[in-house]
């Protein structure tokens, strides 16, 4: 059994097998690999017996339940208006530059992806990011830097 | 604009005061009390949704308690995706207790067994913290012998499921796709039984409610506007934060205490609201017989663009409009490109008459709140700043 099959068997077993228990399955999965691969996406749906296109159809709607290929690490922007006003172009293209990549690509050694999101709710304390689940608002350049690099430094 | 006298400006300390209220008590206190009398109390404390819609919490409770069918749920909406507000995870995350015991007196009230908390995806870093104190409150719950718990959902990244028949459909497992109303939740919401749906902030003034009694909460705010609303205030501002202040203020007394000296609009309600230029503030009420919002107030001052402020709305509804419907779907992707072709020269001033037509047409036509309110924030830059818009 692949570590996939293991996980997904996991978290039927523990959040049961019923079509409302689709979203925390498909969170399961990416909170440990990240992304749904088309493998996991026919686990799922054989396991809650339910059509593979539903489970893809639902996959695909939420901007979390990411359907490509992600980095170990999934760094969001904010891009909404206020984290615009207090400079997030900065921010991005800082990282840009130090992980090498553009927005919504991600880093050769898959350590990281950079993508930009909707408002994550701190615009009283912008520019902010997440990084996988955690937050890290009024960012610098500098500190936004800091926070990368060390985020590389323990994935190692 | 608004005729109604406005109130002047108070800050007000309901939400997050801790020193008086202790949530499980206001909780054993009116457990004693008929399920009829706290539906009343909130009925007469005229309290309306702070999610932004608005509608009268009691009555909600009222009519989900007399539907027979079971069972009945209580859902707590923390998908606080609105642009510009963040209030509901500052509550989540300072007075939790306070939203649970709100959401264990509806389920009392209304006859409901099982609570849930649907956490939007981007707060995901509350859930740890939370699911403890939530262990610690069921158990509460268990030990008073209460027949109900909450548990929490999490979303996954779309401002469309703050939409309450979408968050549903999320729920379930489902595409966040709003449905058609009626039926409303009240008879057919979580899993199509009857359910209540209130905003985090809700929640936690019925709690307060229960607590100061309804008078205490009447004293504050106006006739159409009761009692007092947190804010989150945001853009050019020295004190960006959130704020509980009493309903029925002028925008200008807000501007005057918010803002940096220099504020040409203030964008109320978020990126689903009213852009109100300077000249207006003065006549303005913050309030359901003004402009009633959910809390979101950005301020901008007279070195922002309101074509990019307009640009940056477009391009969040183009983004998260589900695509279930046409008018929806369609006309946020074409007020976006509208506007840039407006722009770059492509096509005459007058050209922006028809895109107003276009958003007034969504505001008629699409399925659900996302796609009608397109119209508040397009209409209301075009009109106030349409040079900006076109040089």
């Amino acid at each position: 059994m692949s570590n996939t099959d293991a996980l997904i068997k996991n978290l039927v077993e523990k959040h049961g097998n019923s079509r409302n228990n689709l979203m925390p399955i498909l969170q399961g999965v990416v909170r440990e690999e990240r992304s749904l691969t088309e493998e996991a996406m026919l686990k799922v749906a054989e396991a809650l017996d339910i059509s593979s296109a539903e489970v893809y159809g639902t996959a695909s709607f939420y901007t979390f339940l990411d359907t490509m290929p992600r980095g170990k690490n999934v760094i969001r922007i904010c891009k909404t208006i206020t984290c615009h006003m207090k400079g997030k172009d900065e921010i991005i293209e800082a990282l840009e530059k130090e992980l090498n990549i553009n927005v919504g690509e991600t880093t050769s050694d898959k350590k990281f992806t950079l993508l930009s999101a909707n408002c994550l709710g701190w615009c009283h304390k912008g520019p902010v990011m997440l990084v996988n689940d955690d937050i890290y608002p009024e960012l610098t350049v500098d500190k936004a830097l800091e926070i990368v690099q060390e985020y590389a430094h323990n994935s190692k | 604009m608004e005729t109604a006298e406005a109130k002047n400006f108070k800050k007000v300390d309901i939400i997050f005061e801790c020193q008086d209220c202790k949530p499980i008590e206001v909780l054993d206190t009116n457990l004693e009390r008929k399920p009829d009398d706290i539906i009343l109390d909130i009925i007469d404390s005229g309290l309306k949704g702070r999610g932004g819609a608005g509608f009268p919490t009691g009555l909600k409770w009222k009519f989900t308690k007399n539907e027979t069918a079971e069972p009945k749920y209580v859902i707590c909406n923390a998908d606080e995706g609105e642009p510009g507000t963040f209030k509901d995870r500052e509550i989540l995350d300072r007075v939790p207790e306070k939203v649970f015991v709100g959401m264990a007196l509806c389920g009392y009230s209304i006859g409901a067994k099982e609570g849930i908390i649907y956490l939007r995806g981007e707060y995901n870093f509350l859930l740890k913290d939370l699911n403890k104190k939530l262990e610690k409150f069921n158990k509460q719950l268990k030990d008073r012998n209460l027949d109900f718990s909450i548990s929490i959902k999490s979303g996954s990244g779309a401002y469309i499921c703050g939409e309450e028949s979408a968050l549903f459909e999320s729920m379930e497992g489902k595409r966040g796709e709003p449905r058609n109303k009626p039926p409303y939740p009240t008879t057919e919401g979580y899993n199509f039984k009857p359910t209540v749906i209130n905003n985090v902030e809700t929640l936690v003034y019925t709690t307060m409610i229960c607590n100061l009694g309804p008078d205490k909460f009447k004293e504050l705010g106006t006739k159409d506007s009761r009692g007092s609303k947190v804010f989150s205030v945001s853009g050019d501002t020295p004190i960006a934060g959130i704020y509980e202040l009493e309903l029925g203020m002028s925008l200008s007394t807000f501007v005057e205490e918010f803002g940096d000296g220099d504020t040409k609009s203030v964008q109320v309600g978020g990126a689903s609201g009213h852009c109100v230029p300077r000249k207006y503030f003065e006549d303005t009420i913050i309030g359901f017989e003004g402009i009633p919002t959910g809390g979101s107030m950005m301020i901008f001052n007279s070195t922002r663009s309101m074509y990019n402020v307009l640009h940056d709305y477009l391009e969040f509804f183009t983004e998260e409009s589900c695509g279930q419907c046409t008018p929806c779907r369609v006309g946020c992707q074409q007020l976006l490109k509208g506007i840039e072709a407006v722009k770059r020269g492509e096509r005459k001033p007058s050209y922006l008459d028809d895109l107003k037509k276009l958003a007034s047409n969504m505001n008629l036509s699409a399925k659900c709140g996302l796609g009608q309110s397109v119209a508040n924030p397009f209409n209301s830059i075009v009109d106030n700043f349409r040079e900006e818009i076109i040089y």
